[in-house]
């Protein structure tokens, strides 16, 4: 924490704390306004638990016209604003500065519409993932992008984070899910990007908006497609001699033209742990193992695992366990999104991180980060979104040990380089914040970050909104970007991570 | 001076053209950053193809990007093409048809609405349009394919966003941005797209019916349901004997929905889905794969308005609203059929002036809709919006525009005045 670089404090603002907060609680009932160190403190991080910083006052906005006006005063008064959903994000989007009003958006949490004809839901945005699903689900219907940390993490976080799932590779992450958005400029100017229909007039700022984590606006309220629930849906656990054999298996299936609805792999040493933690009856002894689901109709879906079976079989697998009932499909499920916790068990603490790579790279990559892992010397567990080449490398060291955190920053940085040379990128699905800021260079030249910090001034031209986050403040690339987890304790260790 | 820039010193470029027709990116580099130092505007071409779109505006130059081309780097099992923004698209279907894939979305052809016969145009035009055709509602748009992209911005800059691989959230979603933008904030030079594996085959029902309430009914309750359609149309009676197939007998009007993907599954999902409309057999066709496949390029190409001597509007709306809106625009004479399972109307009226315009989009607002002209008379083209935007959007798209092309050189006017 100590050695991460935030924008520079504003003293004057510092200064003007009690000032500030009688100003806001003048816009929004008072008791929304948070000043006292004790009310602040729940605020101080999110997610990505290694980095703390408390805020200068927390605001809990009520309504769209509020937001409006707290953002108005802070524009004039050129005071820092962090917005913040369930906090659950793994890359310190919301994390606070110290001169900020942090807006958290926890009450808004309402869905405003089920609109059935036009299959959509129109909710605010502190709303969970799952209570779309859960609202819907009665009809038949769901949301398709499954965060892992669904049950808790907000609708809002999601679209400034564009959140993916194990879903996402037959499904699309949260910008191919959704229609609409309220947002709130930072001065103030409420808007509506896109709506009930499939597209919007002039500019896509309805894809601008999801994914630039809380830098360009105040996500106000969302609409969201929901979808039909398939008729069955089936998976297939299958063991495998070698992470080149699953490797090649993955590729295959998806050059074969089945697109699963998802597939991922898990490496023995996380196999063994999430089977021992989570009790799921998977191949313990094989080196990597494949958890793939279809979904569709009866005879779509068999024909899918028929294949996969053939494809499974040429590449050498060494089992292959075919879900017969949901509940047996979902124990599949269960060890995968046990893997963090799991690994809670292995190492004092563990490191997250979360590159893209090319499918094809895939063995390539393990073994680079295995020669890593003997380079450095410290274990290093493998858990992937395979079929589109998302990678959640868990590296474990002891946080009590500088020599080994110093050394698990230089692997974790080492890893998300390696992404990029083979054509991936640095972040899947966790977004960069202020975890991989620093990495930014490895994927984008001076330019690309030029053009895209000019659209961020053209829209917040004070830089007020959530400074200090995705775009680097040093110049060099630092060593950094990972999830740092001590003692298997995760801010939110009931919510599964994958 | 860096490395590039001397480079782009290097390279002799003949100012007093007025058609440039780059081959290289340095080429393309060395143009925009002289029309940027003077302040020239600069109209921006792919294969024409789609160029009567948009508001006419001045520009002394042109940027003729037909010879740009090329498919730079295609993996079928990764699932991306990658490719120079001028490649035509008939050149890129091609390359996919070698391994069964292709592009999801079926972007439009226009060629056989502006000049009577095919003219797909080039993979930027394609994007900067972002017109997707009737899978819209089960695959996304042309934007939600694009993986990355190279472009050059207003001041000669070479930037990219995205990559290869399709889960990516590293920095602002910039290739989102550029797709519908009309070539208005960067110039394209490199696109990649997410490629799919074409539907093992594909199954249409022709529900012969000439209402459109009754259609619109057929259409929700097939998108609503498991089977998974991958299309939904209504043609009314007029365009019936536009469709002479095989196995369609039916001249009449006709609501279509189509199936895809594994043969099994195709059979019992068309199966399931004609029952669960209630079907009776005589009011039923069904059209197997080449068929199909027939029925729904032509769907794809705007055949209905082959060679249109009028106008031509394209209207997306929520699906709840169609109905009304049509209802209401029936006041003016209208010809129209609906695809995307009932969010799109594409219409042509018969007297389109300002005033009957200003109504229609006042109708179509009201419904939380909105209209893009695609086709009108010149003299429409001059005093009409061509495409729709409210105050607070313009201002936005207005800061949006200059941080890409701070002297607004790119397709100036184009899209809006002022920008």
């Amino acid at each position: 924490m100590s050695s991460l670089q935030m924008p520079k404090v504003d003293n004057a603002i510092m200064s003007k704390k009690d000032k500030i907060a009688s100003d806001l609680r003048g816009i929004i009932n008072s008791k929304n306004v948070l000043s006292n160190p004790d009310e602040l403190r729940p605020f101080e991080t999110d997610g990505l638990t290694a980095y703390r910083q408390m805020p200068l006052l927390v605001v809990m906005p009520e309504t769209v016209e509020e937001v409006s006006q707290i953002l108005k005063y802070c524009n004039e008064n050129k005071v820092k604003v962090v917005p913040r959903g369930a906090g659950t994000g793994l890359s310190g989007g919301s994390m606070p500065l110290e001169d900020c009003v942090l807006m958290a958006m926890g009450k808004f949490n309402k869905i405003i519409e089920i609109d059935y004809e036009n299959r959509c839901v129109v909710t605010q945005p502190c709303v969970t993932n799952l209570a779309i699903t859960h609202a819907v689900q009665d009809k038949g219907f769901y949301y398709a992008p499954d965060p892992s940390s669904q049950i808790a993490c907000s609708i809002g976080g999601n679209v400034a984070e564009n959140s993916g799932g194990v879903h996402s590779l037959k499904y699309g992450a949260t910008t191919n899910n959704l229609l609409g958005i309220q947002v709130v400029l930072m001065d103030g100017t409420v808007t509506k990007f896109g709506g009930k229909a499939m597209d919007a007039e002039g500019y896509d700022f309805l894809g601008l908006m999801t994914g630039s984590e809380g830098l360009l606006g105040v996500i106000t309220e969302v609409t969201v497609k929901i979808l039909k629930s398939p008729e069955v849906v089936k998976a297939a656990l299958v063991g495998f001699p070698s992470i080149e054999d699953a490797g090649n298996c993955v590729a295959e299936i998806i050059a074969e033209g089945c697109i699963p609805a998802g597939m991922e792999i898990m490496d023995k040493a996380l196999t063994k742990a999430t089977n021992d933690y989570s009790k799921a009856g998977y191949p313990t002894d094989a080196e990597a193992m494949m958890i793939v689901e279809f979904d569709g109709t009866e005879h779509e879906v068999e024909a899918y695992i028929q294949k996969t079976k053939e494809i499974a079989e040429k590449n050498n697998s060494s089992s292959l366990k075919i879900s017969k009932t949901n509940e047996e499909r979902l124990k599949f499920w269960a060890g995968r999104k046990a893997a963090f916790p799991a690994c809670g068990v292995l190492a004092p603490d563990y490191m997250c991180m979360d590159g893209s790579i090319p499918r094809g790279k895939l063995a390539e990559v393990l073994n680079e980060i295995s020669r890593l892992s003997k380079k450095y010397n410290l274990p290093v567990a493998n858990a992937f979104h395979a079929g589109d080449g998302n990678l959640h490398p868990l590296i474990m060291f002891d946080a009590n040990d500088k020599e080994s955190l110093r050394k698990c920053e230089e692997f974790g940085a080492d890893i998300l380089k390696y992404c990029v040379k083979v054509g991936g990128a640095l972040t899947g699905e966790h977004g960069v914040g202020i975890e991989k800021r620093e990495l930014m260079c490895e994927a984008f030249n001076d330019k690309d970050i030029q053009q895209q910090l000019t659209i961020k001034v053209a829209l917040d031209p004070n830089s007020l909104l959530n400074p200090g986050k995705v775009y680097p403040i040093l110049r060099k690339c630092a060593e950094e970007g990972r999830v740092h987890v001590h003692g298997g304790k995760t801010k939110f260790p009931d919510i599964p991570r994958f | 001076m860096s490395m590039e820039e001397k480079q782009n010193s290097q390279t002799s470029l003949d100012f007093n053209q007025n058609i440039f027709k780059p081959t290289s990116r340095e080429e393309i580099v060395e143009i925009v950053k002289t029309c940027y130092r003077k302040n020239i505007p600069l109209e921006i071409n792919g294969l024409k193809s789609k160029n009567k779109i948009g508001r006419n505006f001045q520009s002394e130059k042109t940027l003729d990007l037909s010879d740009y081309k090329g498919i730079i780097d295609y993996k079928p099992e990764e699932l991306y093409i990658k490719v120079k923004a001028g490649t035509p698209l008939k050149e890129i279907i091609g390359e996919l048809d070698k391994n069964n894939q292709q592009l999801a979305f079926e972007p439009n052809d226009f060629g056989y609405l502006f000049s009577g016969q095919s003219n797909s145009g080039s993979i930027g035009g394609v994007v900067s349009c972002n017109f997707a055709g009737s899978r819209r509602f089960k695959v996304g748009s042309v934007r939600d394919h694009i993986l990355g992209f190279q472009g050059i911005n207003g001041k000669g800059e070479t930037i990219k966003s995205g990559g290869t691989v399709v889960k990516n959230v590293t920095g602002y979603d910039l290739s989102k941005l550029v797709s519908g933008s009309f070539g208005t904030l960067t110039i394209l030079t490199e696109l990649s797209i997410k490629v799919l594996p074409k539907p093992e085959t594909s199954k249409t029902l022709i529900i012969k019916n000439p209402h459109l309430k009754k259609a619109l009914d057929f259409l929700g309750k097939a998108l609503s349901s498991s089977t998974d359609p991958s299309g939904g149309v209504f043609y009314p009676d007029y365009f019936g004997k536009d469709f002479v197939l095989n196995d369609l007998t039916h001249d009449g009007g006709l609501t279509a929905i189509r199936i895809e993907g594994p043969t099994n599954s195709v059979h019992q999902r068309a199966n399931r889905l004609s029952k669960e409309l209630g079907l009776l057999d005589q009011e039923l066709s069904i059209l197997d794969s080449e068929q199909s496949n027939i029925f729904w390029s032509r769907t794809k190409n705007l055949e209905v308005f082959k060679s249109l001597k009028s106008n031509l509007l394209r209207i997306v709306l929520p699906m709840s609203e169609t109905l009304q809106v049509i209802q209401k625009l029936k006041n003016f004479e209208i010809k129209y059929f609906i695809d995307w399972g009932g969010g799109l109307i594409w219409a042509s009226f018969d007297q389109l002036n300002t005033k009957i315009l200003s109504e229609i989009k006042d109708t179509v607002k009201k419904h939380q809709g909105y209209i893009t002209l695609i086709k009108v008379e010149e003299d429409l083209k001059a005093s009409a919006d061509i495409f729709t935007i409210d105050p607070i959007k313009y201002k936005i798209s207005e800061k949006i525009k200059r941080s890409f092309d701070p002297k607004r050189i790119f397709n100036p006017g184009k899209m809006y005045t002022g920008i």
